[in-house]
């Protein structure tokens, strides 16, 4: 269970990348976060886990203050919270296999990974979840070797050793062509229903709404617009999501 | 009117114009140019003389043979004329004309059957043997030269003589002695500049980290943990240092005889090791208890400790073995020395590894402790320990200041060195501590990145060449002083270089892993590790390089290495010497250019 209340961020320079947003998740949703890009997506899912530093509200995780954890607390937070991201931010030069052990970093005792030692079981998880996104066969390449779709699959390999709760992906297909994207939310979709994964999608095109959102929220200039089905999604409710000029295409 | 905008750009333009030559004028002053001094004939020949010395490097010398022709001459004419003996003229001869003279008059000497093209001096010799230069001849094709010579003022009545000497080669080239030197020295040169960009590399790696902006600016700490970190780490060197030296008198008590110091040696990591992998489980998968963390947090400083002693009996028994050595093995003795250096290296280090693990711990100890307060007590009494924590840590900062301060300068006052910076430190500690909100996180790291730029760039300004006298003083002429001076200054270069290829890294591999729960050091080693190898590899080629071409600069100050030989050759005016260096060094330079850039497309 996810609980936003009143999130804003103003960023350094000045901008106002969140304006009191307040949402809650249940577990095991798929909610899918649309907006223009510059709308705040990207910083709302950063504030969830603290990659960016909310500057007003509260976010509860489980029952917990995530805005108020220390360091070490967020350690033990973070660790159930996998993370995908739209340019995959894969270690290039390092092995598929080390990129996707790196998703135990939560776990494991930071004294013996700092010398590359991770537990038998994790080198079997890791070829477990490599498996499950179909490319075992490729644990010993090195990651910038990957096509674009198969890096994201080590991205979700990596968000699943974490054994999430939740996964935060960030416009996950958006530099991905569309036959490629729909294997990329397929494999989510699948995380979602079989493991009971909750996961919150930025996402650009609309029908990947549809096809595999339950819920959607929508931010305009960082102001929550829209919260509610993707079938809710009409001609005027699209204008005011993304502005007068917006073409609905597809 | 129209007219005038024209006139005054050509004026502007003029004006520039005569700036420009003002400007190159005073230049050329300042700089003394004197084109006279390079149409100097005199001058003219020096530099032929230099050029063609240098053209020729002294590698190759042959045997040598002298061969010496004398003639007898009479100066000034006897009474009854003087007429020169017959001379052999089937080998080499000189003939004299006229065959007698006033002193200060000009002779004709004429030579014979020399070797072709072979040169050397003419001398006069008089009845008292002393060899006087009078000039030098140069056969020609035919092995014949005919030259002017003066006769000196030495008016004998006895015969005197002139006498030709030639040197020619005989039999096969051999490498000369300047090669032999010169090989011995770039080979030293090499392993200095690979002994300094080592060691520079060990320490320039963890530093450039700190002058890294990205990896700093999120490091942040309340008021609380900042103060006492700064009583806490200061105390933890003291005891670090304390600890070591402790370990060192327990360690050589135990080691007076071989099979103590071998059982030392095996039963310390027999214990430390399986303590150490107790103490730190792989996995935590669970959040453990707070008990359970003490307890973990004890079993790993005592498994430290003995860590700490099991390191002295290694670094001792690493001392007499290679003391046991050294002897024995005939001309690779210097493989016993090294090993023997080696514990000699580590148990110097043992005192600085404890110091600064246990200042670490007191550190970590230190940011926990205040971080607890801070979280877990109420305001007022926040504010007032971080009122007197930071008075405290004001003060004992100021009075560590004022005690080195007074290392350098002796003031030798108890109130300039103790008393005033405690009551001053401790004010700004105060000051600070009641207009910061005890909760407040303030940007240690920012603070220590600006500290670690700083230093980099005071020591970088700082030339190798000056560091070299320093170490000169302290460890004594040789190539050692050229490799402490090397070192400081790689550090300096090297972490600036370093760090700002760790401020360029991408964002985004940092941010999936921190987002993961890695920490820090994780987070470092995971993400950021993996992107620098490559520049931090071809950099620190490249610092080689620079240190083989400073190593020629820093021999001049007696920093070892081929620049003493060098400077030598060149202060005796052989060039020929000096060329040979040179060319050895500019050869070392050019595989070491080949060598890097075949390392730098492997590790890409
Ligand atoms: N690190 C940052 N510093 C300052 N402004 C930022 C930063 N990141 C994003 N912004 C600004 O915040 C707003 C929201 O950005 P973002 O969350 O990336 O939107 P989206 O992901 O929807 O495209 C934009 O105006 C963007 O320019
Ligand atoms: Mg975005």
């Amino acid at each position: 269970m996810l609980k936003v209340q009143n999130l804003t961020k103003q960023y350094e320079g000045g901008v106002q990348a969140l304006r009191d947003v307040s949402f809650e998740v249940p577990k095991g949703q798929f909610l899918a976060v649309i907006g223009l890009s510059g709308s705040g997506k990207s910083t709302l899912l950063r504030c969830i886990n603290r990659l960016v530093e909310p500057t007003g509200g509260k976010i509860f995780w489980n029952d917990v203050d995530v805005t108020a954890a220390s360091e070490e607390d967020m350690r033990f937070i973070r660790r159930k919270i996998g993370m995908v991201f739209q340019h995959f931010n894969l270690v290039a030069r390092s092995s598929v296999l080390t990129n996707v052990l790196a998703g135990r970093l939560g776990y494991v005792n930071p004294f013996w990974s700092l010398i590359n030692k991770f537990p038998k079981s994790d080198y079997d998880k890791a070829m477990h979840e490599l498996g499950r996104v179909s490319i075992a066969d490729k644990a010993q390449y090195r990651a910038d070797e990957l096509s674009g779709g198969q890096q994201q699959r080590v991205g979700i390999a990596r968000a699943m050793m974490q054994d999430p709760e939740m996964i935060l992906a960030d416009e996950p297909v958006a530099s991905l062509d569309p036959v490629l994207a729909h294997s990329i939310m397929a494999y989510l979709e699948q995380i979602n229903q079989e493991e009971g994964v909750t996961v919150l999608c930025s996402l650009h095109f609309l029908d990947l709404v549809h096809r595999y959102a339950d819920r959607v929220i929508a931010l305009n200039e960082g102001r929550l617009v829209f919260d509610g089905l993707p079938q809710e999604i009409d001609d005027q409710k699209f204008k005011d999501i993304y502005g007068r000029d917006a073409e609905r295409v597809g | 009117m129209k007219n005038l905008k024209p006139i005054l750009r050509s004026l502007g333009i003029g004006l520039a114009v005569i700036a420009v030559i003002i400007i190159y004028a005073f230049g050329f002053q300042v700089t003394k140019v004197n084109l006279d001094e390079t149409r100097n004939p005199r001058r003219q020949q020096q530099l032929t003389r230099i050029l063609r010395a240098l053209a020729k490097p002294d590698l190759l010398t042959y045997e040598k043979e002298e061969v010496i022709v004398t003639q007898q001459f009479m100066v000034p004419c006897p009474d009854g004329g003087f007429t020169t003996p017959d001379v052999d003229r089937s080998g080499p001869y000189i003939t004299i004309e006229p065959a007698c003279a006033d002193p200060r008059s000009m002779v004709t000497v004429k030579g014979f059957n020399f070797q072709p093209n072979s040169s050397g001096p003419i001398a006069f010799i008089p009845t008292s043997q002393v060899n006087l230069g009078v000039g030098d001849f140069e056969a020609d094709a035919n092995g014949e030269f005919t030259t002017e010579i003066r006769i000196p003022a030495r008016p004998d009545s006895a015969v005197q003589t002139i006498r030709t000497i030639t040197r020619t080669n005989v039999g096969a080239p051999k490498i000369s002695k300047t090669a032999v030197d010169t090989w011995d020295k770039i080979v030293e040169t090499v392993f200095l500049a690979l002994l300094a960009t080592t060691l520079g590399t060990l320490f320039a790696i963890p530093l450039s980290f700190i002058a890294a902006k990205n990896l700093m600016k999120d490091v942040k700490s309340p008021l609380i943990s900042i103060a006492l970190n700064l009583l806490l780490i200061p105390l933890g060197i003291f005891v670090g240092i304390q600890l070591s030296n402790y370990g060192s008198q327990i360690a050589d008590l135990i080691s007076r005889s071989v099979v103590g110091n071998i059982a030392g040696l095996v039963i310390a990591p027999a214990i430390a090791v399986p303590l150490v992998r107790w103490a730190l489980p792989q996995a935590e998968l669970t959040r453990p208890s707070p008990k359970t963390r003490i307890l973990r947090t004890l079993g790993l400083i005592v498994s430290v400790l003995i860590g700490i002693l099991g390191l002295q009996f290694l670094a001792k028994i690493v001392i007499q073995l290679g003391d046991f050595l050294a002897p024995k093995l005939g001309s690779f003795t210097f493989l016993g020395t090294f090993i023997s250096d080696m514990g000699d290296i580590l148990g110097m280090s043992i005192v600085v590894i404890t110091a600064a693990l246990a200042a670490g711990i007191f550190s970590s100890i230190g940011d926990r402790t205040g971080k607890l307060i801070t979280s877990h007590v109420n305001k007022p009494a926040a504010k007032a320990l971080s009122m007197l924590l930071s008075m405290l840590a004001g003060a004992l900062l100021a009075v560590l200041v004022m005690q080195s301060l007074n290392w350098f300068y002796e003031f030798d006052n108890l109130a300039v060195t103790i008393y005033w910076p405690a009551v001053i430190g401790g004010a700004i500690g105060l000051v600070t501590s009641v207009r910061m909100a005890p909760k407040d996180d303030l940007p240690v790291g920012i603070v220590l990145y600006y500290i670690a730029r700083t230093v980099f760039n005071a020591l970088r300004s700082i030339e190798a060449l000056v560091w070299v006298i320093v170490f000169v003083v302290w460890v004594g002429i040789g190539p050692f002083a050229g490799v402490l001076a090397l070192s400081l200054h790689t550090i300096a270069a090297l972490a600036k270089l370093y760090s700002e290829q760790v401020e360029s890294i991408l964002p985004g591999p940092m941010e999936a892993v921190t987002a993961t729960g890695a920490n820090r050091l994780q987070s470092i080693v995971y993400a950021v590790v993996p992107q620098i190898i490559p520049p931090y590899i071809s950099f620190t080629m490249y610092r080689w390089d620079i240190n083989v071409r400073m190593s020629t600069i820093i021999g001049f100050a007696g920093g070892g290495g081929i620049g003493f030989l060098l400077y030598q050759n060149i202060n005796l005016l052989n060039y020929r010497g000096a060329s040979l260096q040179m060319l050895a060094i500019a050869l070392v330079v050019a595989s070491m250019d080949y060598l890097s850039s075949r390392l730098r497309e492997k590790a890409i």
